[in-house]
C-alpha cells in the first residue's frame, strides 16, 4: 500500500496529470510528500517514482539535489541561517556561533528534543531582514542573539504555530487542481488567504495583549 | 551514403575533412587521425558533455573558443585544433581538476595498468599537483549488486554507468546522489543494481570505481594474455575477450562490433567462465562401477561405449541408439557427432532440442533477419518469451531503438515482458491461440473482420496493433522475431502463426530465437531428425551424403519426444546425451527420468555434472569454451569463432575429438583427424556452408563473422580500428604485447571461395517451405478442461537452475524465486492478493510461489518459471504429448 495517504496520492496523480511529462511532476511531488511527512522518506520516495515513472534512484538522486529536500529526519522547526554577504557583514556568522551553541549543536545537525534542525544557508533572498533566519521557510529578522533566542522559546511554546506550518508545508492554502482557475477563482483565493493572514494578525495581537 | 554533395568540409589541424552534416566534431577529428582524450564519450551512447576532457578550439565569428568535442556538431567550413595550446592548457586543468579529488590509489586499484585517467593524465596532464588539501572520503567499496562494488572516492563522475542503466538497459538503478564535490553514484536504499547487464557499467567505467566481484585484485593488465572468442551462453553469440593469467580464465569483456552486440554483454555471459573452475566440473573420463563412476581412462572409456553401442546396433538394429542434445558443441564438434550417429552407428535418432523448441523445419527455412535488420526496421513484431531472459544482448540491442520510438513493437505474450510497456500493442496470448490470433489481426488490417472480431480478447490491443501496421503491403522490412510462449506446449499454434504472417507480409524476414547455446549451429549440421549437415533434408541430400560419407541411415528417425518414450518403452538401449539434461530441460521430467533408467545404458558426454549424470554409465569428460576452439552460428545464422586460451581441464578433451575417436572405437574412420580437417569438410560437403574458405570459420579476422548461406561473394576482411575509451581493458592488454587477434588468415580479404563453389555446383536445394509438414496429430488444446482450473503456461529466465548456472556460486544467488503470474481478477476471485505465497497443484504434485498480479495474464491462465527451484513445474508437467496442463491454485 502507499505510504502517501489516500488523499495525498490522489492529489499527487492529479499533479502528474498536469504535465505532458510524468516525470517532470518529480519535484512538486517531493514538497508534497515532505509535507506530510516532515522530511522525503523512502517509503515515500518509492511512491513518487511509482507516480511518475521513473526509478526510486533516481527519485533520490534529483531529491538529493536540493536543499530544501530532507532525506534525513529533521526537527520540528528547521532553522536556516544565513551567512552570506549581506547577512555576514551584519554579523550572520556571529549569530550562527551562538545559535550553535544555545542549541548545543553544530550546523546541520538536530536537537536531541527532535525540536530544532540547524542548518546554515546561503543566500535567503531576505537580505533587508539581515541577519535573515527561515524556520521551515518563513522569514524571520534581523535578529540578534537576544531576538534569536526569543524566537526559539516561541517556537518551542507553540506561540508561532500559526505563521510557522510544520516542516514541509509549502502552502497551506489547498489549490485545487487542474491548475486552470479562472480569474474569480484565484480572486477569490487571495480573499480566502488574506482573510486567514488578518484572522492570524488579529489572534496574535490578543496573545500579545494577554501576556 | 549521401551524395558528396551533401557532405561538409571542415578543417582538423590544418587538414581538410568532408563530414555529413550533424557529425560529432570528436567523430570527424577521429576519421582525420586525430584523437581527442575523452572520458564521457562513448560512441554507443548518447553524449552529455560530461568531463571536458574533450575541449577543442573552434573557429567561430566571435573568434575561436574551447568547445566539448563529444558534444558539438560539425559545420560548414569549421576550422578545429586538436592541440593549440589553450587545448593543451585546457586538457591539462581538465585533468587537475579531476585528480583534486581522486585517490590515486592505483597500487591496489584493478583499472591500475590500464586505466583511462592514468593515460590520459601520462598524456596530457599536468605532471604534478598542486593540492596540499585532504581529499574528500567515502567508504571503500561498497557492494551494489552481488557482481559489481563501487568504490566512490575513484569516481569521475562521467555519467557513463548511469547512462547505460538508463539509456541502454532501461533500468535506472544507479543515479548521481547529492551534488558537487559531494556526488557520488548510488543505488537506492535496499534496491541493488541488479541488472542482467550490470557488468557493462563496470567495462565502460574509465577509473576503478566500479569492479567486478569475482575479477577484483584476479590480476594486472600486464599478466593477461587475451583471444578474441563468442559467448556461447546464448544463442545471441556476443562477440567477445577471453583473457587468462597463469592460464586461468579471469575475465570477459565485450568486443565492440556492429552486427551483434555493441561492446556489452549480458552477466551470464560476462561471468559464465566461473564455471570452469566449479566443483562440479568433470575432468577424467568414468564408468559406473557397482554405482559409483569410476575414474578409468580414455581408451577404456570409449571402448566401453564403442562395445555397448555396437551391441545395442547388432542385437536391434541402429533404431535402438539415440543422441540427445548438441547444443553445447561447436559447428565442428556438432558436424563429427552428426556424422558418428548418421553415418557410423546409421541412425537418425539424433535431436538437439529438448521437446521445447521450434521445428527445426521452419527456423531453417524462412527467410532470416539479421539483428541489423531488426534494428533498422520500422516495425518488429515480437511472439513468446520475454526477449531479456532468452536472448538478453537481442533485447538490450533493440530497447533503446523501442524507446526512442525508432521501432514500432507489437508484441504477442502470455505475461507482462521487458518491452511490453514500449510496445505499441501488446496482444495477450494465450498457448494455442496464437494462430488464431495473428489471423485476427490481419483479418483487421486486411478490413475483412473487425478488430478481434469473436476471437474474445482485448480488442484495443488488436486495433492499436492495426494501426501499427498499417497495411500488408506496405511493411518492406518488417521483422518477426519468434520463439515458443510456453515451455511445456507443442509448437503447432506457433508453426501456425508464424506461417500465417510468413504469407500475409510479403517481405518480412523472421529471427527464431532458441535459447541454447549454439543450437543453430547443431540444426544447421544436422543434429535433428530428418536433416543432414548444411540445412539440407534427409529427402534432398541422402544420396549426395551417402556418396560422401559411404552411408546413410536407412530411415529417418526420431526427435528428443519419441526417443524418450522409445526408451522408458525400452525400444532404445542406447542413449548419448551430447551436453544436454534430459531431466531440467525437456518439459516432462518423469518422462525423462524414466527413459533414462529404462535405457541399458546412457553416454554422457558433458563437462559439467548435472541432474541426468546420476543416470550415466559412461562419462566421457569434453572440454569448456576457452579451452577449446571452433566455429559458432548464431540466431541470425552468422558464423563467428569460439577460440582457445587457456589448457584443458583435467584429462577432458573437445568434444570433435571424442567424436573422432568413438568412431575409431567402432571400427570406423571418420575421414578426418584435426579440427581444421573437419572444417574442410564442412566447406566442402555441407550445401549451406559451401565455399567457406576452410580458414574463415576459425579466423578471428573477421569481426562481423560471415552470413549463411555463404554466397559466392566476396566477404571483405573488416578490422575495426580500436577505441581505447570503448575497449577499455583490451587495448591496453594489446599495447601490453597479448594481440586480441591471433591466427591471422593466409589470405586477407577474401573469405569464401567461388571457385570452390562452382566446383561443386552445389545442386542439392537447401530445406524450405515445403519442407515443413504441418503435425496433425498434436493439435492444439484451447477448451478449458475445468471452471477451477487454470492453464499453466511456462516461461523462462535467464538465470534458472541449468547446468551452467548451478555451477557458480555468484550465478546461483541470481536465480529467482518462483513467481506466480496471475489476473488481478482471477486473483480475487480465488482469494488471493498479490505479494501472497501460493501453492500451485498438479495432478500428483504441488509446487509454491509468490503472486504477482499481471494484467496481461489471461484470466483463465496462471505464468509460472521454469526451472527456478527444487520443487519446480517440471514436476506438474505431466504426459508431454497433452498440450494444455490445468493446475489449481490456493493460498
Ligand atoms: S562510477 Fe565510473 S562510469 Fe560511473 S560515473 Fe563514476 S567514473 Fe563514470
Ligand atoms: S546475450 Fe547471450 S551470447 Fe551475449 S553475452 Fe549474454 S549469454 Fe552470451
Ligand atoms: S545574504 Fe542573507 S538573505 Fe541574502
Ligand atoms: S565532455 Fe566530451 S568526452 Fe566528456
Amino acid at each position: 500500500m502507499a505510504h502517501l495517504s489516500k488523499e495525498l496520492y490522489e492529489k499527487c496523480k492529479s499533479v502528474v496529470a498536469l504535465y505532458p511529462e510524468a516525470r517532470s511532476a518529480l519535484i512538486p511531488l517531493c514538497h508534497m510528500a515532505q509535507g506530510q511527512d516532515g522530511w522525503l522518506t523512502s517509503e515515500a520516495m518509492e511512491d513518487i517514482a511509482e507516480l511518475t515513472g521513473v526509478t526510486p534512484a533516481e527519485v533520490r538522486g534529483t531529491a538529493s539535489f536540493y536543499d530544501m529536500l530532507h532525506l534525513e529526519p529533521v526537527g520540528k522547526h528547521v532553522v536556516a541561517l544565513c551567512t552570506n554577504i549581506a547577512c555576514m557583514l551584519n554579523g550572520s556568522m556571529e549569530l550562527l556561533e551562538h545559535a550553535e551553541e544555545k542549541l548545543g549543536i553544530s550546523a546541520g545537525g538536530t536537537t536531541s528534543d527532535g525540536e530544532f534542525t540547524l542548518e546554515e544557508s546561503e543566500c535567503l533572498a531576505g537580505c533587508d531582514k539581515s541577519p535573515c533566519v527561515q524556520v521551515n521557510h518563513r522569514f524571520f529578522g534581523p535578529l540578534d542573539d537576544k531576538g534569536f533566542d526569543q524566537l526559539l522559546d516561541d517556537l518551542k511554546a507553540g506561540k508561532l504555530r500559526d505563521d510557522v506550518p510544520s516542516h514541509g508545508v509549502l502552502s497551506r492554502v489547498d489549490r485545487k487542481f487542474p491548475l486552470a482557475l479562472s480569474p474569480s477563482e484565484i480572486a477569490a483565493e487571495r480573499v480566502e488567504m488574506e482573510t486567514a493572514k488578518s484572522q492570524r494578525d488579529e489572534k496574535r495581537k490578543i496573545s500579545e495583549g494577554a501576556n | 551514403m549521401p551524395e558528396a554533395a551533401d557532405k561538409i568540409s571542415v578543417t582538423v589541424d590544418g587538414k581538410e575533412v568532408k563530414a555529413d552534416p550533424g557529425e560529432l566534431i570528436i567523430e570527424v577529428a577521429e576519421r582525420a587521425g586525430a584523437f581527442v582524450p575523452r572520458f564521457c564519450y562513448h560512441p554507443r551512447m548518447k553524449p552529455v558533455g560530461m568531463c571536458r576532457m574533450c575541449l577543442v578550439e573552434v573557429s567561430s565569428p566571435r573568434g575561436p573558443s574551447l568547445q566539448p568535442a563529444c558534444f558539438v556538431s560539425v559545420a560548414d567550413g569549421m576550422e578545429i585544433s586538436t592541440e593549440s595550446e589553450s587545448v593543451q592548457k585546457a586538457q591539462s586543468g581538465v585533468l587537475e581538476y579531476l585528480l583534486l579529488n581522486h585517490p590515486l590509489d592505483c597500487p591496489v586499484c584493478d583499472k591500475g595498468g590500464e586505466c583511462p585517467l592514468q593515460d590520459q593524465t601520462l598524456a596530457y596532464g599536468p605532471g604534478e599537483s598542486r593540492q596540499v588539501e585532504e581529499k574528500r572520503h567515502f567508504a571503500k567499496p561498497i557492494p551494489i549488486s552481488t557482481l559489481v562494488e563501487l568504490d566512490r572516492e575513484r569516481c569521475i563522475q562521467c555519467a557513463r554507468c548511469t547512462r547505460f542503466a538508463n539509456e541502454i538497459a532501461g533500468e535506472a538503478l544507479i543515479d548521481f546522489f547529492g551534488r558537487g564535490e559531494d556526488t557520488e553514484v548510488a543505488i537506492f536504499p535496499g534496491k541493488p543494481f541488479d541488472s542482467y547487464f550490470a557488468g557493462n557499467t563496470v567495462q565502460i567505467c574509465p577509473v576503478g570505481a566500479l569492479t567486478a566481484t569475482p575479477y577484483r585484485f584476479k590480476a594486472r593488465p600486464w599478466d593477461l594474455e587475451q583471444v578474441e572468442s563468442t559467448c556461447t551462453l546464448c544463442s545471441v553469440g556476443c562477440r567477445v575477450a577471453v583473457q587468462s593469467s597463469a592460464n586461468e580464465v579471469v575475465r570477459h569483456l565485450g568486443i565492440d562490433i556492429d552486427s551483434v552486440n555493441h561492446s556489452w554483454l549480458c552477466d551470464k555471459g560476462r561471468f559464465g567462465y566461473l564455471a570452469m573452475r566449479s566443483e562440479t566440473r568433470l575432468l577424467e573420463p568414468s564408468l559406473r562401477e557397482s554405482g559409483e563412476l569410476v575414474e578409468v581412462s580414455w581408451s577404456d572409456a570409449l571402448e566401453k561405449a564403442a562395445a555397448l553401442i555396437s551391441e545395442a546396433k547388432l542385437a536391434h538394429g541402429p533404431q535402438a541408439i539415440g543422441f540427445l542434445g548438441g547444443a553445447r558443441l561447436t559447428n565442428e564438434s556438432a558436424y563429427a557427432w552428426a556424422k558418428v550417429a548418421k553415418a557410423v552407428v546409421a541412425t537418425d535418432n539424433t535431436d538437439a532440442q529438448l521437446g521445447d523448441g521450434i521445428p527445426a523445419e521452419l527456423v531453417l527455412s524462412l527467410p532470416r533477419a539479421t539483428i541489423g535488420d531488426a534494428c533498422r526496421a520500422k516495425k518488429v513484431i515480437v511472439i513468446g518469451e520475454d526477449l531479456k531472459e532468452i536472448a538478453p544482448v537481442l533485447f538490450l540491442r533493440l530497447r533503446p531503438l523501442i524507446a526512442e520510438g525508432k521501432i514500432d513493437l507489437v508484441e504477442f505474450s502470455t505475461h507482462e515482458t521487458s518491452l511490453s510497456n514500449l510496445a505499441k500493442a501488446s496482444i495477450p496470448l494465450v498457448p494455442g491461440e496464437l494462430g488464431t490470433r495473428v489471423r485476427a489481426l490481419i483479418d483487421s488490417i486486411k478490413g475483412t473482420k473487425d478488430a478481434g472480431e469473436g476471437i474474445g480478447i482485448d480488442i484495443q490491443e488488436i486495433k492499436n496493433a492495426t494501426q501499427t501496421l498499417g497495411s500488408l503491403e506496405n511493411n518492406p522490412d518488417l521483422v518477426v522475431i519468434y520463439s515458443n510462449s510456453s515451455a511445456i506446449e507443442n509448437t503447432e499454434d506457433l508453426k501456425a502463426g508464424i506461417l500465417a504472417l510468413e504469407e500475409s507480409f510479403k517481405n518480412a524476414k523472421f529471427m527464431p530465437v532458441l535459447k541454447r547455446s549454439n543450437i543453430f549451429g547443431a540444426l544447421d549440421m544436422g543434429l535433428s531428425p530428418n536433416l543432414l549437415p548444411g540445412r539440407v533434408t534427409f529427402g534432398a541430400a541422402k544420396e549426395y551424403y551417402k556418396k560422401q560419407w559411404g552411408s546413410v541411415p536407412e530411415k529417418s528417425g526420431m526427435g528428443t519426444l519419441e526417443m524418450l518414450h522409445a526408451a522408458a518403452e525400452s525400444k532404445i538401449k542406447v542413449l548419448v546425451l551430447l551436453g544436454c539434461d534430459p531431466i531440467a530441460d525437456f518439459p516432462d521430467a518423469k518422462l525423462a527420468k524414466e527413459a533414462l533408467s529404462k535405457v541399458d545404458s546412457v553416454i554422457f558426454v558433458d563437462s559439467l555434472a548435472n541432474t541426468s549424470l546420476d543416470y550415466a554409465d559412461i562419462v566421457l569428460a569434453a572440454s569448456m569454451d576457452s579451452e577449446r576452439e571452433g566455429s559458432f552460428t548464431n540466431l541470425e545464422g552468422r558464423i563467428s569463432r569460439i577460440s582457445k586460451k587457456v589448457s584443458a581441464s583435467g584429462s577432458s578433451w573437445p568434444d570433435w575429438a571424442i567424436a573422432i575417436e568413438l568412431a575409431d572405437a567402432l571400427g570406423d574412420d571418420l575421414g578426418f583427424g584435426s579440427l581444421d580437417d573437419i572444417a574442410k569438410e564442412i566447406a566442402r560437403l555441407a550445401p549451406a556452408y559451401q565455399g567457406l574458405r576452410s580458414t574463415l570459420s576459425l579466423n578471428s579476422e573477421v569481426d562481423e563473422g560471415i552470413l549463411l548461406p555463404v554466397k559466392a561473394t566476396k566477404v571483405e576482411l573488416k578490422r575495426k580500428q580500436g577505441d581505447p575509451m570503448v575497449h577499455l581493458g583490451l587495448i591496453s592488454v594489446e599495447h601490453q604485447g597479448a594481440p586480441l587477434k591471433s591466427g591471422a588468415s593466409n589470405e586477407p580479404g577474401v573469405y569464401s571461395d567461388e571457385k570452390q563453389q562452382q566446383d561443386i555446383g552445389s545442386t542439392i536445394s537447401l530445406i524450405s517451405k515445403s519442407d515443413i509438414k504441418s503435425d496433425t496429430t498434436s493439435k492444439p488444446e484451447t477448451a478449458a478442461s475445468g471452471a477451477k482450473s487454470l492453464r499453466l503456461v511456462v516461461t523462462r529466465k535467464l538465470f534458472d537452475r541449468g547446468t551452467h548456472v548451478d555451477s557458480s556460486l555468484f550465478f546461483r544467488d541470481l536465480v529467482p524465486e518462483q513467481e506466480v503470474r496471475i489476473h488481478p481478477e482471477t486473483a480475487s476471485s480465488l482469494g488471493i492478493s498479490s505479494g501472497e505465497k501460493v501453492s500451485i497443484s498438479g495432478e500428483t504434485c504441488k509446487v509454491s510461489g509468490q503472486v504477482i498480479l499481471d494484467n496481461r495474464v489471461d484470466q483463465s491462465g496462471v505464468v509460472l518459471i521454469w526451472n527456478v527451484s527444487e520443487e519446480d513445474v517440471r514436476s506438474l508437467v505431466s504426459n508431454s504429448e497433452k498440450s494444455a496442463h490445468w493446475v489449481e491454485v490456493e493460498s
